[in-house]
């Protein structure tokens, strides 16, 4: 006599949505900075609570002396699809980013410095990486008004508690 | 799609509650949208927000981004985020009865 079983019902669990983001910034350069800046905006037109926090390189975009210049990485960057030694060429990262930058005018995509303002205004908090910092020999003087505070890594775990972390 | 009443007007939404014909939109509806999201009243700067992107869809084709909405609509983007609290172009998109914004910005 064959006996059916009863399979086991798979648990769905119920779709959840994301209430809050905490983007890492790491790098500086335009492709690095961008898609944090993207990500952080979008998350707010969608209701969505977003931190950013800088550290090493990515705190370019957030100083006063150098988020008006950061440019794409020309070299070591296979997505280019250039040889390494023309994208070493002077003068042709800047080249490269002018003609990036237009582009990204044609569908409005801000320039760093107005990008920074529209999250900021946008109520997403910008914090500075504090071991960076410190190593860098920086303090909150170099740094953009619209960053609120240096934050240790716990102090940056504690407000990211409860979302999504993301390391871009 | 599917055809829903809004102020006891008979309109087409998608899944999300946005008119798919922006021409079935009246300021009734809009009002209702509105407290459906979390808005009990529409100010004058909520509806200056929301004839802007209206009047910009229909004029373009398309929502503008929340950059030109901060730049062009005559309320800042700190305000707008004040008055729309869960994305003012959104938001503001839904209650002028337009489609939701594709951009990314």
């Amino acid at each position: 006599m064959t006996e059916l079983l009863v399979e086991p019902q798979a648990v769905v669990p119920e779709p959840r949505t994301i209430e809050k983001v905490a983007i890492v910034v790491s790098k500086g350069s335009l492709e690095g900075v961008y898609p944090a800046l993207i990500m952080a905006n979008g998350a707010r037109m969608e209701g969505i609570e977003a931190d950013l926090f800088f550290t090493f390189f990515g705190l370019d975009a957030i100083r006063k002396d150098r988020y008006g210049k950061i440019k794409v990485a020309t070299v070591g960057n296979p997505g280019m699809h250039l040889p390494t030694l023309i994208g070493a060429v002077p003068g042709f990262s800047a080249l490269a980013t002018k003609m990036m930058k237009r582009q990204m005018e044609k569908i409005d995509i801000p320039p760093i410095p107005e990008f920074i303002e529209l999250v900021a205004d946008s109520g997403v908090r910008l914090y500075a990486c504090k071991a960076t910092v410190d190593m860098f020999g920086l303090t909150m003087e170099d740094f953009v008004p619209q960053v609120e505070d240096v934050l240790s890594v716990g102090e940056f775990y504690e407000k990211a508690a409860g979302g999504e972390i993301i390391f871009t | 799609m599917t055809a829903t009443l809004i102020a006891d007007t008979a309109v087409d939404v998608d899944a999300e509650g946005f008119l798919t014909e922006p021409i079935q939109w009246s300021e009734a509806i809009a009002e209702e949208i509105a407290r459906d999201n979390g808005i009990p009243e529409m100010t004058d700067r909520h509806w200056l927000v929301v004839r802007f992107m209206r009047e910009r869809y229909l004029t373009t084709g398309a929502a503008p981004s929340i950059r030109a909405l901060g730049k062009e609509s005559g309320v800042p983007v700190k305000e707008l985020y004040e008055l729309f609290p869960k994305g003012p172009a959104k938001l503001a998109a839904k209650i002028g009865g337009i489609p939701k914004p594709k951009g990314c910005i």
